[in-house]
Protein backbone atom coordinates (compact mmCIF):
# COMPACT_ATOMS: atom_id res chain seq x y z
CA UNK A 1 0.00 0.00 0.00
CA UNK A 2 2.92 2.34 0.45
CA UNK A 3 1.36 4.18 3.12
CA UNK A 4 3.92 3.10 6.11
CA UNK A 5 6.04 6.27 6.52
CA UNK A 6 8.20 4.65 9.54
CA UNK A 7 8.90 1.34 10.93
CA UNK A 8 6.90 0.26 13.19
CA UNK A 9 7.94 -0.42 16.70
CA UNK A 10 7.36 -3.79 17.66
CA UNK A 11 5.54 -4.73 21.02
CA UNK A 12 8.64 -5.47 22.26
CA UNK A 13 10.36 -2.41 21.48
CA UNK A 14 7.27 -0.34 23.18
CA UNK A 15 7.48 -2.24 25.91
CA UNK A 16 11.26 -0.93 26.68
CA UNK A 17 10.96 2.36 25.57
CA UNK A 18 7.91 2.58 27.77
CA UNK A 19 10.15 1.29 30.82
CA UNK A 20 13.03 3.10 30.48
CA UNK A 21 10.48 6.16 30.38
CA UNK A 22 9.08 5.15 33.19
CA UNK A 23 12.38 4.95 34.84
CA UNK A 24 13.53 8.59 34.07
CA UNK A 25 10.87 9.95 34.83
CA UNK A 26 10.95 8.14 38.93
CA UNK A 27 14.38 8.74 38.76
CA UNK A 28 14.29 12.56 37.69
CA UNK A 29 11.00 13.51 37.85
CA UNK A 30 11.07 15.02 34.90
CA UNK A 31 11.54 13.97 30.65
CA UNK A 32 13.96 15.93 27.96
CA UNK A 33 12.86 16.41 24.48
CA UNK A 34 13.81 18.44 21.47
CA UNK A 35 10.53 21.69 22.22
CA UNK A 36 10.54 21.98 18.24
CA UNK A 37 10.18 18.29 17.61
CA UNK A 38 7.57 18.20 20.17
CA UNK A 39 5.71 20.89 18.44
CA UNK A 40 5.92 19.46 15.06
CA UNK A 41 4.57 16.21 16.68
CA UNK A 42 1.37 17.87 17.97
CA UNK A 43 0.90 20.04 14.95
CA UNK A 44 1.20 16.33 12.66
CA UNK A 45 -0.73 14.81 15.42
CA UNK A 46 -3.57 17.21 14.94
CA UNK A 47 -4.58 19.06 11.42
CA UNK A 48 -8.23 19.97 10.88
CA UNK A 49 -8.64 19.90 7.14
CA UNK A 50 -10.73 22.40 5.52
CA UNK A 51 -13.24 20.61 3.60
CA UNK A 52 -12.80 22.88 0.20
CA UNK A 53 -14.97 20.42 -2.29
CA UNK A 54 -15.49 21.45 -5.70
CA UNK A 55 -16.28 18.85 -7.95
CA UNK A 56 -16.21 15.04 -8.27
CA UNK A 57 -12.89 14.71 -6.39
CA UNK A 58 -15.07 16.09 -3.09
CA UNK A 59 -16.62 12.49 -2.77
CA UNK A 60 -13.53 10.94 -2.92
CA UNK A 61 -12.16 13.25 -0.19
CA UNK A 62 -15.37 12.35 1.93
CA UNK A 63 -14.60 8.79 1.39
CA UNK A 64 -11.57 9.43 2.77
CA UNK A 65 -12.77 10.55 5.86
CA UNK A 66 -15.33 7.38 6.22
CA UNK A 67 -14.63 4.46 8.10
CA UNK A 68 -12.88 2.62 5.60
CA UNK A 69 -9.91 4.42 5.50
CA UNK A 70 -10.55 7.20 8.55
CA UNK A 71 -8.73 9.80 7.88
CA UNK A 72 -9.80 10.78 11.70
CA UNK A 73 -7.28 8.36 13.07
CA UNK A 74 -4.74 10.41 12.21
CA UNK A 75 -5.86 13.46 14.14
CA UNK A 76 -6.91 14.71 10.54
CA UNK A 77 -10.50 16.02 10.97
CA UNK A 78 -12.89 17.95 8.68
CA UNK A 79 -13.14 20.99 9.78
CA UNK A 80 -15.78 23.36 7.80
CA UNK A 81 -14.60 26.39 9.13
CA UNK A 82 -10.95 28.01 7.65
CA UNK A 83 -10.64 29.94 10.97
CA UNK A 84 -9.71 26.51 12.84
CA UNK A 85 -8.36 24.65 10.13
CA UNK A 86 -4.45 23.86 9.34
CA UNK A 87 -4.62 22.19 5.91
CA UNK A 88 -7.41 23.28 3.01
CA UNK A 89 -7.90 20.09 0.56
CA UNK A 90 -8.65 22.01 -2.43
CA UNK A 91 -10.41 18.91 -4.02
CA UNK A 92 -12.02 19.57 -7.59
CA UNK A 93 -11.95 22.11 -10.56
CA UNK A 94 -11.61 25.65 -9.72
CA UNK A 95 -13.15 28.22 -11.92
CA UNK A 96 -12.51 31.67 -12.15
CA UNK A 97 -15.51 32.64 -10.70
CA UNK A 98 -14.61 30.94 -7.57
CA UNK A 99 -11.15 32.20 -7.75
CA UNK A 100 -11.46 34.66 -5.39
CA UNK A 101 -13.25 33.04 -2.90
CA UNK A 102 -10.74 30.46 -2.72
CA UNK A 103 -8.33 32.55 -2.04
CA UNK A 104 -10.06 34.86 0.59
CA UNK A 105 -11.26 31.45 2.34
CA UNK A 106 -7.26 30.86 2.63
CA UNK A 107 -6.45 33.92 3.92
CA UNK A 108 -8.75 33.48 6.93
CA UNK A 109 -6.80 30.25 8.15
CA UNK A 110 -4.31 30.85 10.33
CA UNK A 111 -0.84 30.25 10.21
CA UNK A 112 1.09 27.48 10.21
CA UNK A 113 -1.44 26.68 6.97
CA UNK A 114 -0.87 24.19 4.44
CA UNK A 115 -2.67 23.19 1.21
CA UNK A 116 -3.16 19.68 -0.87
CA UNK A 117 -4.47 19.87 -4.23
CA UNK A 118 -6.57 17.30 -4.86
CA UNK A 119 -6.75 16.21 -8.58
CA UNK A 120 -6.42 16.70 -12.06
CA UNK A 121 -7.77 20.05 -12.13
CA UNK A 122 -6.53 21.73 -9.45
CA UNK A 123 -2.99 20.45 -9.97
CA UNK A 124 -2.71 22.25 -13.71
CA UNK A 125 -6.43 22.67 -15.22
CA UNK A 126 -6.74 18.98 -16.14
CA UNK A 127 -9.38 18.21 -18.42
CA UNK A 128 -10.34 22.02 -18.64
CA UNK A 129 -6.81 23.39 -19.03
CA UNK A 130 -8.18 24.58 -22.30
CA UNK A 131 -11.25 26.04 -20.85
CA UNK A 132 -12.13 29.78 -21.18
CA UNK A 133 -13.71 29.50 -17.29
CA UNK A 134 -11.49 27.54 -15.40
CA UNK A 135 -7.86 27.97 -13.42
CA UNK A 136 -5.20 26.23 -14.85
CA UNK A 137 -3.80 25.20 -11.78
CA UNK A 138 -5.25 26.24 -8.16
CA UNK A 139 -1.29 26.75 -7.14
CA UNK A 140 -1.77 29.92 -9.53
CA UNK A 141 -4.02 31.08 -6.69
CA UNK A 142 -2.40 29.77 -3.23
CA UNK A 143 0.95 27.88 -2.58
CA UNK A 144 0.47 24.73 -2.56
CA UNK A 145 2.33 21.96 -0.32
CA UNK A 146 1.03 18.49 -1.42
CA UNK A 147 0.01 17.92 -5.02
CA UNK A 148 -1.84 14.60 -5.21
CA UNK A 149 -2.42 13.32 -8.68
CA UNK A 150 -5.41 11.28 -10.41
CA UNK A 151 -9.25 12.10 -12.02
CA UNK A 152 -10.16 11.64 -9.18
CA UNK A 153 -7.45 9.98 -7.03
CA UNK A 154 -8.70 7.27 -5.19
CA UNK A 155 -9.15 7.57 -1.18
CA UNK A 156 -6.28 5.74 -0.77
CA UNK A 157 -3.80 8.57 -2.90
CA UNK A 158 -5.45 11.66 -0.71
CA UNK A 159 -4.33 9.55 2.32
CA UNK A 160 -0.87 8.93 1.09
CA UNK A 161 -1.11 12.64 0.53
CA UNK A 162 -2.00 13.76 3.98
CA UNK A 163 0.67 10.86 4.86
CA UNK A 164 3.14 13.08 2.78
CA UNK A 165 2.19 16.48 4.50
CA UNK A 166 2.65 15.42 8.09
CA UNK A 167 6.30 14.23 6.65
CA UNK A 168 6.88 17.13 5.08
CA UNK A 169 5.49 19.43 8.47
CA UNK A 170 7.81 16.61 10.98
CA UNK A 171 10.73 17.71 8.86
CA UNK A 172 10.60 20.87 8.16
CA UNK A 173 7.82 22.42 10.81
CA UNK A 174 9.88 25.35 12.99
CA UNK A 175 8.80 27.18 16.08
CA UNK A 176 8.38 30.47 13.73
CA UNK A 177 5.17 31.19 12.48
CA UNK B 1 -47.93 6.88 -31.65
CA UNK B 2 -46.30 8.86 -34.71
CA UNK B 3 -49.83 9.44 -36.03
CA UNK B 4 -50.54 11.02 -32.99
CA UNK B 5 -48.18 13.09 -33.00
CA UNK B 6 -49.42 14.11 -36.71
CA UNK B 7 -52.74 14.45 -34.96
CA UNK B 8 -51.47 16.91 -32.31
CA UNK B 9 -49.54 18.70 -34.68
CA UNK B 10 -52.11 19.59 -36.88
CA UNK B 11 -54.51 20.52 -34.04
CA UNK B 12 -52.16 22.77 -32.50
CA UNK B 13 -51.65 24.47 -35.96
CA UNK B 14 -55.23 24.77 -36.64
CA UNK B 15 -55.86 26.14 -33.09
CA UNK B 16 -53.07 28.62 -32.83
CA UNK B 17 -54.15 30.05 -36.45
CA UNK B 18 -50.14 30.54 -38.35
CA UNK B 19 -48.42 30.61 -35.08
CA UNK B 20 -47.02 27.27 -36.04
CA UNK B 21 -44.54 28.03 -38.89
CA UNK B 22 -43.56 24.32 -39.78
CA UNK B 23 -44.35 20.57 -37.85
CA UNK B 24 -41.77 17.84 -37.51
CA UNK B 25 -41.40 14.22 -35.76
CA UNK B 26 -38.25 14.32 -34.37
CA UNK B 27 -37.35 11.39 -32.13
CA UNK B 28 -40.73 10.20 -31.56
CA UNK B 29 -40.87 13.90 -30.57
CA UNK B 30 -43.04 16.46 -32.25
CA UNK B 31 -41.43 19.78 -33.06
CA UNK B 32 -42.77 23.13 -33.81
CA UNK B 33 -41.25 26.40 -35.38
CA UNK B 34 -42.86 29.20 -34.57
CA UNK B 35 -41.86 33.32 -35.18
CA UNK B 36 -40.81 35.74 -31.86
CA UNK B 37 -44.52 38.01 -32.10
CA UNK B 38 -46.37 34.35 -31.82
CA UNK B 39 -44.24 32.76 -28.89
CA UNK B 40 -46.29 33.71 -26.36
CA UNK B 41 -49.59 32.96 -27.80
CA UNK B 42 -48.49 29.25 -28.80
CA UNK B 43 -47.03 28.62 -25.62
CA UNK B 44 -50.12 29.82 -23.82
CA UNK B 45 -52.01 27.46 -26.03
CA UNK B 46 -49.57 24.54 -25.17
CA UNK B 47 -50.21 25.22 -21.44
CA UNK B 48 -53.95 25.08 -21.21
CA UNK B 49 -55.32 23.30 -24.14
CA UNK B 50 -56.89 20.29 -22.60
CA UNK B 51 -55.52 18.05 -25.12
CA UNK B 52 -51.93 19.48 -24.79
CA UNK B 53 -51.47 20.64 -21.10
CA UNK B 54 -47.52 20.59 -21.32
CA UNK B 55 -47.64 22.08 -18.03
CA UNK B 56 -43.89 22.40 -17.30
CA UNK B 57 -41.18 24.11 -18.85
CA UNK B 58 -38.61 21.44 -18.74
CA UNK B 59 -35.27 23.75 -20.29
CA UNK B 60 -34.73 26.97 -22.77
CA UNK B 61 -31.78 26.59 -24.46
CA UNK B 62 -30.25 27.50 -27.70
CA UNK B 63 -28.25 26.93 -30.79
CA UNK B 64 -25.82 28.78 -32.94
CA UNK B 65 -25.53 28.44 -36.60
CA UNK B 66 -23.17 30.82 -37.32
CA UNK B 67 -24.05 30.30 -41.71
CA UNK B 68 -27.56 31.26 -41.05
CA UNK B 69 -28.69 35.18 -41.16
CA UNK B 70 -31.10 34.41 -38.13
CA UNK B 71 -28.09 32.45 -36.81
CA UNK B 72 -29.95 31.43 -33.11
CA UNK B 73 -32.29 29.03 -32.44
CA UNK B 74 -34.23 28.95 -29.08
CA UNK B 75 -35.39 26.02 -28.03
CA UNK B 76 -38.42 25.47 -25.90
CA UNK B 77 -38.69 21.84 -24.10
CA UNK B 78 -42.08 21.35 -22.47
CA UNK B 79 -43.54 18.95 -20.91
CA UNK B 80 -47.11 17.10 -20.07
CA UNK B 81 -47.67 15.02 -16.93
CA UNK B 82 -51.11 14.34 -17.52
CA UNK B 83 -50.29 12.70 -21.26
CA UNK B 84 -46.55 11.71 -20.73
CA UNK B 85 -45.47 13.44 -23.65
CA UNK B 86 -42.86 15.81 -24.44
CA UNK B 87 -42.63 18.76 -27.49
CA UNK B 88 -40.22 20.89 -28.80
CA UNK B 89 -40.79 24.79 -29.46
CA UNK B 90 -38.20 26.63 -31.80
CA UNK B 91 -38.05 30.02 -32.77
CA UNK B 92 -35.15 31.52 -34.97
CA UNK B 93 -33.74 35.09 -33.96
CA UNK B 94 -30.57 36.84 -34.66
CA UNK B 95 -28.37 38.98 -32.09
CA UNK B 96 -30.25 41.81 -32.14
CA UNK B 97 -33.69 41.16 -32.43
CA UNK B 98 -35.26 39.96 -28.79
CA UNK B 99 -37.56 36.97 -28.61
CA UNK B 100 -40.28 38.09 -25.88
CA UNK B 101 -39.85 36.39 -22.53
CA UNK B 102 -41.64 33.17 -21.31
CA UNK B 103 -41.98 33.99 -17.73
CA UNK B 104 -44.99 35.28 -17.39
CA UNK B 105 -46.11 32.12 -19.25
CA UNK B 106 -43.48 29.15 -17.17
CA UNK B 107 -42.45 30.48 -14.01
CA UNK B 108 -38.88 28.20 -14.72
CA UNK B 109 -38.41 30.52 -17.60
CA UNK B 110 -36.08 33.36 -15.61
CA UNK B 111 -33.01 31.18 -15.41
CA UNK B 112 -33.11 29.32 -18.57
CA UNK B 113 -33.70 32.71 -20.05
CA UNK B 114 -30.81 34.16 -18.03
CA UNK B 115 -28.83 30.96 -19.14
CA UNK B 116 -29.42 31.29 -22.96
CA UNK B 117 -28.45 34.97 -22.98
CA UNK B 118 -25.69 34.32 -20.92
CA UNK B 119 -24.11 31.73 -22.95
CA UNK B 120 -25.67 33.02 -26.66
CA UNK B 121 -26.28 36.86 -26.23
CA UNK B 122 -29.80 35.74 -27.45
CA UNK B 123 -31.71 39.36 -26.40
CA UNK B 124 -35.76 38.14 -24.15
CA UNK B 125 -37.73 41.42 -24.01
CA UNK B 126 -39.98 41.94 -21.09
CA UNK B 127 -37.66 39.62 -18.70
CA UNK B 128 -37.80 40.49 -15.23
CA UNK B 129 -33.99 40.20 -14.62
CA UNK B 130 -31.78 39.55 -17.36
CA UNK B 131 -28.34 39.51 -16.03
CA UNK B 132 -25.37 37.08 -16.67
CA UNK B 133 -25.99 33.57 -14.42
CA UNK B 134 -22.84 31.34 -15.28
CA UNK B 135 -20.08 33.19 -16.40
CA UNK B 136 -17.08 34.90 -14.12
CA UNK B 137 -18.48 38.19 -13.25
CA UNK B 138 -18.15 41.05 -15.36
CA UNK B 139 -17.31 38.33 -18.31
CA UNK B 140 -16.90 39.93 -21.11
CA UNK B 141 -18.67 37.29 -24.84
CA UNK B 142 -20.94 34.54 -25.17
CA UNK B 143 -18.81 30.95 -24.70
CA UNK B 144 -21.42 28.76 -26.01
CA UNK B 145 -20.99 30.84 -30.09
CA UNK B 146 -19.34 28.85 -32.63
CA UNK B 147 -17.20 32.29 -32.86
CA UNK B 148 -15.82 32.49 -29.13
CA UNK B 149 -11.95 31.04 -28.80
CA UNK B 150 -12.32 27.57 -26.65
CA UNK B 151 -9.70 29.41 -24.05
CA UNK B 152 -11.55 32.84 -23.98
CA UNK B 153 -9.31 35.85 -23.83
CA UNK B 154 -8.52 36.02 -20.09
CA UNK B 155 -6.98 34.33 -17.56
CA UNK B 156 -6.88 34.53 -13.48
CA UNK B 157 -3.57 34.91 -11.14
CA UNK B 158 -3.01 35.78 -7.62
CA UNK B 159 -0.76 38.99 -7.81
CA UNK B 160 0.42 39.09 -4.52
CA UNK B 161 1.78 42.41 -4.58
CA UNK B 162 -1.49 44.31 -5.24
CA UNK B 163 -2.97 41.46 -2.97
CA UNK B 164 -6.26 40.75 -5.61
CA UNK B 165 -6.91 38.11 -8.03
CA UNK B 166 -5.61 39.66 -11.11
CA UNK B 167 -6.90 39.31 -14.85
CA UNK B 168 -4.55 38.86 -17.73
CA UNK B 169 -4.34 38.08 -21.32
CA UNK B 170 -4.44 34.10 -21.85
CA UNK B 171 -1.16 32.68 -22.51
CA UNK B 172 -0.64 29.33 -23.52
CA UNK B 173 2.51 27.25 -22.95
CA UNK B 174 1.46 25.15 -25.45
CA UNK B 175 -1.45 25.40 -27.97
CA UNK B 176 -5.01 23.16 -27.62
CA UNK B 177 -4.40 19.86 -30.21
CA UNK B 178 -7.60 17.60 -31.32
CA UNK B 179 -6.28 14.31 -32.13
CA UNK B 180 -9.57 12.98 -32.33
CA UNK B 181 -9.82 12.86 -35.91
CA UNK B 182 -12.84 10.67 -36.33
CA UNK B 183 -15.38 11.53 -33.98
CA UNK B 184 -18.06 8.66 -33.75
CA UNK B 185 -21.32 10.23 -33.60
CA UNK B 186 -20.07 12.98 -36.47
CA UNK B 187 -17.08 11.76 -38.72
CA UNK B 188 -17.25 8.08 -40.81
CA UNK B 189 -19.42 5.49 -39.85
CA UNK B 190 -16.51 2.64 -40.62
CA UNK B 191 -17.14 -0.08 -37.61
CA UNK B 192 -14.41 -0.07 -34.92
CA UNK B 193 -11.92 -2.56 -35.19
CA UNK B 194 -13.23 -5.90 -33.16
CA UNK B 195 -16.91 -4.46 -34.44
CA UNK B 196 -17.16 -5.51 -38.03
CA UNK B 197 -19.33 -9.28 -36.91
CA UNK B 198 -21.42 -7.20 -34.99
CA UNK B 199 -22.65 -4.85 -37.34
CA UNK B 200 -23.04 -7.57 -40.01
CA UNK B 201 -25.01 -9.98 -37.34
CA UNK B 202 -27.27 -6.78 -37.11
CA UNK B 203 -27.77 -6.50 -41.08
CA UNK B 204 -28.34 -10.48 -41.14
CA UNK B 205 -31.37 -10.10 -38.80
Amino acid sequence: MGVTTQAKPGPAAEAALSRALNDELADKGFVVAQLDKLITWARTGSMWGLTFGLACCGVEMIHCWMSRYDLDRFGFAPMPSPRAADVMIVAGTLTNKMAPALRKVYDQMAEPRYVISMGSCANGGGYYHYSYSVVRGCDRIVPVDVYVPGCPPTAEALLYGVLQLQKKVRRTGTLVR
Amino acid sequence: MAVSLQELGAHVSQATAGAVVATSIRLDELMLETTPEKLIGLLTFLRDDPKCLFKQLVDVCGVDWPEREKRFDVVYNLLSLKNNQRIRVKVATDEATPVPSAAPVYSSAGWFERETYDLYGVWFSDHPDLRRILTDYGFEGHPMRKDFPLTGFVEVRWDDVQKRVVYEPVKLTQEFRRFDFLSPWEGDHRPLPGDEKAGEKGKAS
